[in-house]
């Protein structure tokens, strides 16, 4: 090829240092948030624990009351809470990019939905109460689920498009979401259980649970990872991309799995979390640019972030209670979410 | 059956249009549209029917026959009783609410331009949902003076509210479809955590009773919750359809609208209010049934085809398709009687699978 001198790939045109810098320093920043949110995960609870303690906790326990409370607790939940958040915020990234639809978020695939009705049969049917009990049956619920939406959404012959994925995810969500009610409504006890999963909380998380999902999140974080370049191409339209050389279909399967991975295995841990994969892409975004290799490993930090200081916020506001996570990312997620549509005009995908 | 203004631009569709002739009433216009006509005809018999089949099927069975001569009139005491006094109030809340909801859904998928901009998707009923737990789930204290008005009254301030809300943060110099999408969701988001949480803090009693408003439901509805659905329907439906026309020149996007000569920002305001008005209705009186406004007008869009969802055709599918799911609500299940609003979810959603997978092959030809 070379030899002709005629394709030749010619060097991409340089980044502007403006924008490099801005990405650098946004990253960075990012990370010392990331670091600060993870600390005082740690720190704050119905025990708050002084900064050397953790420390000591940390580096050399010697099995007193707040080392045991650090190990057996807090860890376990912070690294659930960085695990999920950083899986919902690259989830959603890529199924925005995926789609092409700035509104779309992981939800879109029916994953909360379906992983709802398997875990309510998992309590009415088998009578399933423990969070690690879940697990299974949520991750179950949401692979069929997403597959489902998947295979729906593709059997027009114009194959998967993003308004026929869209609809499918609707129409699959609506159903399994009134399947999920009619169980509910015949058993007063599901419903006790049902309700406590439905708000998603990372509390109470132990290192079982993130036993159980960790390679499928860590699986779905390098295949969506991996996928970054050919996502960019994908951004220009399904035509171009292929003119360059992509599989459109190969890249959007390899999505779709990543997806599923991600996002089912965070509400498999976590109960279903809105919010993070939809607002996430779009904070990021306006940082680092549309470029896809920047753009999802810095949704994933971010994500994380977002969903360790909601939960640390979740401890503090109500005591001596506790604010579940899913809750107050809605409740504050959602007013800035208004805010940031009101503030400029959306970012296009 | 679309109302087109004299002076209005010629629609997407006017090549195919232009040979059929139009009923001139005054300033407007009807191009006499037989698939219309005949899928409404369809619509309103499958209606009639249902109604009968409906009223007629319980614990004490009334044959359709006899249920007609009870309506028309005839019939003994007792059947006038069960007929009038429990069973018709019960459908003819389904049928208000059912065309109540399609039509906003309607109208809202067309502003937006986007067959997922239903009125329950966009938040327009998050904050009767908001409303109504909270009176079920709180009682008395903090909701007293809404729990005072009675549940319905609380859900409609409740929706009132909260559309309002979207609405007056959506705007920015008018109101853009995309916008208002977007604010809906983040005030549906917010609003829906209240509501989980409020579950979480109830008792379960409390929670199984909100949760049971929260799928929608006909059980234990009379002529109190028919009037106020029905004098809504009186006066916004009207209004929609004199509406309507304005929605073909949106359909084009807002400049090319405003440059046919459609006052954008005020026709739009107009009908959002009347989509509004029908949905919180419709959810005060019984509770949000899913479904039955994104998938009502989509259904008649592909039955009619036509290229946004037709109004009136909406109407009456969506009052067939709630009769339909209260009357498989009420007696499939044996004793147990579900919400209306799962079975409306499970009757519409395989059929929007169905359209889904026609229209991609339609679409390549």
């Amino acid at each position: 090829m070379a030899e002709h001198g005629v394709l030749t790939p010619v060097a991409p045109p340089p980044v502007p240092g403006s924008l490099r810098r801005r990405r650098l320093l946004g990253l960075a920043l990012l990370v010392a948030v990331l670091v600060v949110c993870c600390l005082a995960s740690i720190a704050v609870g119905a025990k708050a624990i002084p900064l050397e303690g953790v420390w000591h906790a940390l580096v050399n326990p010697t099995g007193t009351e707040d080392d045991i409370v650090v190990r057996s607790l807090r860890i376990p939940r912070t690294v659930v809470g960085l695990l999920a958040g950083a899986a919902l915020g690259l989830a959603g990234a890529l199924i925005q990019g995926h789609t092409r639809n700035p509104l779309a978020d992981p939800g879109l695939l029916g994953i909360n939905n379906g992983a709802a009705l398997f875990v309510v049969t998992g309590i009415y049917a088998f009578g399933v109460t423990t969070l690690v009990g879940y697990v299974w049956f949520a991750f179950a619920g949401a692979l069929v689920a997403s597959v489902a939406v998947f295979v729906l959404g593709s059997v027009g012959r114009g194959g998967p498009t993003p308004v026929t994925l869209a609809l499918a995810g609707a129409a699959v969500s609506a159903l399994l979401a009134a399947l999920t009610s009619s169980v509910i409504l015949i058993d007063v006890q599901s419903l006790d259980a049902y309700r406590f999963w439905a708000v998603g909380s990372i509390a109470g998380r132990d290192t079982a649970v993130v036993g159980q999902v960790q390679w499928f999140l860590l699986a779905g974080l390098l295949i969506g990872l991996v996928g970054a370049p050919a996502l960019n191409a994908l951004a220009l339209g399904d035509d171009v991309a292929r003119s360059l050389g992509h599989s459109v279909l190969r890249t959007r399967v390899f999505g779709i799995v990543a997806i599923t991975l991600l996002a089912g295995s965070a509400t498999a841990a976590c109960g279903p979390i809105a919010f993070v994969g939809l607002v996430v892409p779009h904070v990021v975004r306006a940082v680092t640019g549309p470029d896809y290799r920047w753009l999802l490993p810095a949704s994933a930090l971010a994500g994380a972030t977002l969903l360790l200081a909601a939960d640390v916020i979740g401890r503090v506001v109500v005591r001596p209670g506790e604010l579940q996570v899913g809750i107050v990312l809605a409740l504050v997620g959602g007013p800035f979410f208004v805010w940031l549509v009101r503030r400029r005009k959306m970012v296009a995908v | 059956m679309a109302v087109l203004d004299k002076s209005s631009p010629p629609r997407p569709a006017a090549a195919r249009v232009a040979g059929r002739p139009a009923v001139r009433i005054g300033p407007f216009s009807v191009v006499w549209r037989p698939r219309t006509v005949l899928v409404l005809g369809i619509g309103l018999a499958v209606l009639v029917l249902a109604m009968a089949l409906n009223i007629g099927r319980g614990d004490f069975p009334i044959s359709v026959g006899e249920v007609l001569s009870v309506l028309a009139g005839g019939g003994d005491a007792g059947q006038r009783f069960i007929v009038m006094d429990l069973r018709l109030p019960r459908s003819l809340t389904g049928l208000l609410v059912g065309a109540a909801l399609a039509v906003a859904g309607a109208i809202t998928q067309s502003i937006a331009r986007n067959p997922l901009a239903s009125p329950d998707m966009i938040g327009f009923t998050a904050g009767a949902s908001a409303a109504a737990v909270a009176v079920i789930v709180l009682g008395g204290g903090a909701v007293e003076f809404l729990g005072a008005a009675g549940l319905p009254v609380a859900a409609l301030v409740g929706g009132l509210l909260s559309a309002f809300a979207i609405y007056g943060l959506a705007w920015r110099r008018g109101v853009h479809g995309f916008r208002l999408v977007l604010v809906g969701i983040g005030v549906n988001v917010t609003l829906t955590a209240v509501v989980h949480w409020l579950l979480v803090v109830a008792g379960i009693t409390e929670a199984a009773r909100a949760y049971v408003w929260l799928n929608g439901s006909l059980n234990g509805r009379g002529w109190d919750h028919v009037v106020p659905v029905a004098i809504a329907l009186a006066v916004l439906v009207p209004a929609a359809l004199l509406l309507a026309h304005v929605l073909g020149g949106l359909q084009f996007g807002d400049d090319t609208a405003r440059g046919l000569g459609i006052p954008v920002d005020r026709s739009r305001t107009a009908l959002l209010v009347v989509a509004v008005g029908l949905a919180s209705v419709a959810t005060a009186s019984a509770g949000p049934i899913a479904f039955v406004a994104l998938v009502a007008p989509q259904i008649s869009q592909r039955l009619v085809g036509s290229a946004r969802p037709p109004i009136a055709v909406s109407l009456v599918v969506g009052a067939a398709l709630t009769v339909v799911a209260d009357l498989i609500a009420r007696t499939a299940f044996g004793a147990t009687e579900l919400p209306v609003g799962i079975v409306t979810a499970v009757l519409g959603a395989p059929y929007l699978l169905f359209l889904i997978a026609r229209y991609g092959r339609e679409a390549r030809g």
